[in-house]
């Protein structure tokens, strides 16, 4: 009886009581959340048949796997990750800055175009067996005699719709930042771009070496909005790049379609693909380190309520990261014998290992700023901010170990990269990460809400911490053995393997359901609905200082 | 220190990314305990910043010296356009299917082969494994032609040191027709393409 009330009324939350703000931050939540489950049953899906078990045999179908190989990722990546990275930042920002969001209408229009987005890559996939994956090399995407040019069409259509609403989420950001009200009321915009850039960190490390007085002691900006800052210059230049492709490929689609086909053979496929991934790596490679850099950073900062250790360093790096982010594409292309041998060494191989020292140094001063405010009650919030720091101890060597002359000829494009690497930096890493910041702001986002179940919250950390853990090494494993990433095996060619890695993803996939159960009877059918009407308070920003955020955390 | 072919190089990396895995995963559980307790925890080992700092550099930078003087196909790749290859073998691939590959090649041991791979359409991939599936080397087949209209060339030179038997698998994916669309079997793999023979029993000429 008492299950069922809380799954129609939820704990103790009223949708009533939120304001715009808060609405539009669940609103694209929800969508995360719902997307995440998607993407797990796709993966799920996908280690059964690596793993041969007796699924249907559609499944092993080569259109069937690829389309969704290819969509795996766009839903992953950009249905569920942005939408909740979009969604905490667009709240956090007002919250850190203490000034309204610049456009409640904006951000609702970004997770409906990205949810819209997302969803007609997905149907256009399913429908169509589109299938090029999301590296998109060319000239394979605007390949007609494999696939169907309307499905390709409705696919750069989704693609485009989700970049566009990250534009949209970019333009609110920095609208946001530089909006001179509240505390920001005297700053100029110079002031604020240079905080913004981590230049006043740098310039008070240097007059700290000249035994100078510091070019600020109170930054413009707070350190987690630098992160946001500073990533959302990547996000920027990525979203540039994958709308370029996409046009591209959108034309010679329609020429196709009109019944006079370009010439492929026009677009050079090895600028292309430095091209492409220039721009996709600034995701894995820039948005994705900054963010969580500013992530930890913030998070210890909440959990711990004391002053980040190394702060003017921590900003210094994030300007070096971002530096970073923009030369390491190379690495991508090591197996490319037409790339320039210095690319391969200078952008592939030393400027990449850099990210071993920047994301080490990210690693370090959040450790140290934890350490410092001990004793802390092992919380949810501090435990999954653990658990982050450890998906990103284990995939960022993971993948400096292959960003390697020697070791990526023999590495290049194995279930490694892509298990222990990728996943581990996504599933572990990133999400962990995201884990902990839903539970930080849960109460601020929801005006107090009651969890449902505490236990429920254990079991959903342990499940997934030791899944992902599990899958990324065991699928890391058989890329060891010589498994290939974007390949299909149906004669159970890595079984063993494959079926241990599957074990470890169906704990993710249960962790997921447990998570959605205790959400669901914290929130109510009637609250979950509640989140999608409109606000009858409009207001745009959150009072509550972040200091006393912090007090609820302490041991 | 040297590897003489992948089997030996996956399996110190196996050995070596598995301990340091247990290393990172043990430090964060150490630190979550001490972070909850009272008491003040004894550090294991005191580790200076710029000690840390100096560490990730030397890690970052001294992995790829290690490899470059450990792993003989490193130096060989770079400078191969000045190499003299014991044999050649050029060949295309087109609409998944390649064209001109030799049906068979027998490899004596300690021969610096050379492989030269053209695309007509796709990007694809050249891949060599042995009977167990794991990799020997690969390499991405690129698409492309000069202002000539000269096929580009995706070259590189192999010397194999142990005895084997390898198939040819397309490592990068270039489409579902790559594969039969009912079995799902791969139709450009060509399996036991490559023998290398004369080999002692733990590699190197006899």
């Amino acid at each position: 009886m008492s299950i069922i009330n809380n799954l129609i009324n939820g704990t103790n939350f009223d949708h009533k009581s939120l304001n715009a703000l808060q609405k539009v931050t669940l609103r694209a939540v929800v969508m995360s959340f719902l997307f995440f489950g998607l993407v797990a049953i796709e993966g799920m899906i996908m280690r059964l048949v690596q793993a041969h078990a007796p699924i249907p045999d559609q499944f092993s179908h080569p259109e069937h796997y690829f389309s969704i190989m290819t969509v795996h990722p766009i839903v992953g990546i950009f249905g569920s990750t942005y939408q909740l990275v979009f969604a905490a930042f667009m709240f956090l920002v007002p919250f850190l800055t203490k000034k309204p969001l610049y456009s409640v209408k904006l951000a609702n229009a970004v997770w409906l175009l990205i949810t819209i987005g997302t969803a007609l890559a997905w149907l256009s996939a399913f429908f169509t067996g589109y299938a090029p994956l999301y590296t998109l090399y060319w000239p394979l995407p605007a390949d007609t005699t494999q696939f169907s040019v309307f499905g390709g069409i409705v696919f750069i259509v989704g693609v485009a719709l989700i970049m566009v609403g990250t534009l949209g989420f970019i333009y609110n950001i920095y609208a946001t930042i530089f909006q001179r009200v509240g505390v920001h009321k005297d700053k100029t915009t110079k002031e604020l771009l240079i905080s913004g850039f981590g230049i006043d960190g740098m310039l008070n490390l240097w007059n700290k070496l000249r035994g100078k007085q510091p070019y600020t002691k109170e930054p413009a900006l707070a350190l987690p909005v630098v992160a946001i800052f500073r990533g959302t210059v990547d996000t920027f230049l990525d979203a540039i790049v994958i709308l370029s492709a996409g046009v591209l490929v959108l034309v010679y689609l329609l020429f196709d379609a009109s019944g006079h086909p370009l010439n492929v053979a026009a677009v050079d496929a090895l600028l292309y693909k430095n091209y492409f991934w220039w721009g996709l790596d600034l995701v894995a490679d820039g948005l994705v380190l900054i963010y969580v850099a500013g992530s930890w950073y913030l998070l210890a900062t909440l959990i711990t309520g004391q002053k980040l250790f190394m702060e003017n360093v921590a900003r210094a790096a994030l300007m070096l990261e971002l530096l970073v982010s923009w030369m390491v594409w190379s690495h991508h292309l090591l197996a490319d014998q037409g790339q320039p041998e210095m690319m391969k060494l200078i952008s592939g191989e030393m400027v990449t290992a850099f990210e071993l020292l920047t994301q080490g140094l990210a690693l370090f001063i959040t450790l140290v700023t934890l350490w410092k405010a001990r004793p802390l009650k092992m919380s949810p919030e501090l435990a999954y901010l653990l658990g982050g720091l450890v998906g990103f101890g284990l995939a960022v060597p993971a993948a400096i170990i292959q960003a390697d002359m020697g070791m990526n000829r023999i590495l290049h494009n194995t279930q490694w990269i892509i298990f222990a690497h990728v996943h581990i930096a996504l599933i572990v890493g990133l999400y962990m990460t995201l884990y902990s910041a839903v539970y930080v702001l849960w109460p601020i986002v929801t005006n107090n809400t009651t969890m449902f179940s505490k236990k429920l919250t254990w079991m959903h950390f342990w499940l997934y911490l030791v899944g992902g853990v599990g899958m990324g090494a065991f699928a890391g494993m058989a890329g060891l053995d010589g498994m290939l990433r974007r390949h299909l095996y149906v004669n159970g060619e890595f079984n063993t393997l494959m079926v241990i890695a599957a074990i470890c993803g169906t704990m993710v996939l249960i962790a997921w359901v447990l998570f959605l159960i205790n959400i669901v009877l914290s929130v109510g059918v009637k609250g979950l609905i509640g989140i999608f009407l409109p606000a009858e308070d409009k207001t745009a920003s959150y009072g509550i200082e972040p200091e006393t955020v912090a007090e609820n955390h302490r041991a | 220190m040297n590897f003489s072919n992948s089997v030996e190089l996956l399996a110190f990396h196996n050995v070596a990314y598995t301990i340091y895995a247990f290393m990172i995963i043990s430090v964060i559980v150490w630190f979550a305990y001490n972070l909850t307790r009272k008491e003040k925890a004894k550090p294991i080992v005191r580790i200076p910043f710029y000690t840390y700092i100096g560490f990730l550099v030397v890690m970052g930078v001294g992995h790829h010296i290690f490899t470059y003087n450990t792993i003989p196909w490193v130096s060989q790749d770079i400078t191969r356009h000045d190499i003299t290859p014991d044999a050649s073998y050029k060949f295309e691939v087109r609409k998944h299917k390649w064209i001109n590959m030799p049906k068979h090649v027998t490899v004596q041991c300690g021969q610096t082969i050379e492989f030269d791979v053209q695309s007509r359409d796709l990007v694809y991939g050249f891949g060599l494994f042995r009977q167990d599936g794991s990799m020997a080397m690969q390499m991405q087949v690129n698409p492309g032609t000069d202002v000539n209209g000269i096929l580009d060339s995706n070259d590189i030179l192999w010397t194999f040191n142990h005895n084997g038997v390898f198939d040819v698998i397309s490592t990068e994916y270039s489409g579902p027709d790559a594969y039969d669309r009912e079995t799902g079997e791969d139709l450009m793999k060509v399996k036991k393409w490559l023998t290398v023979v004369g080999c002692k029993e733990e590699g190197g000429k006899k």
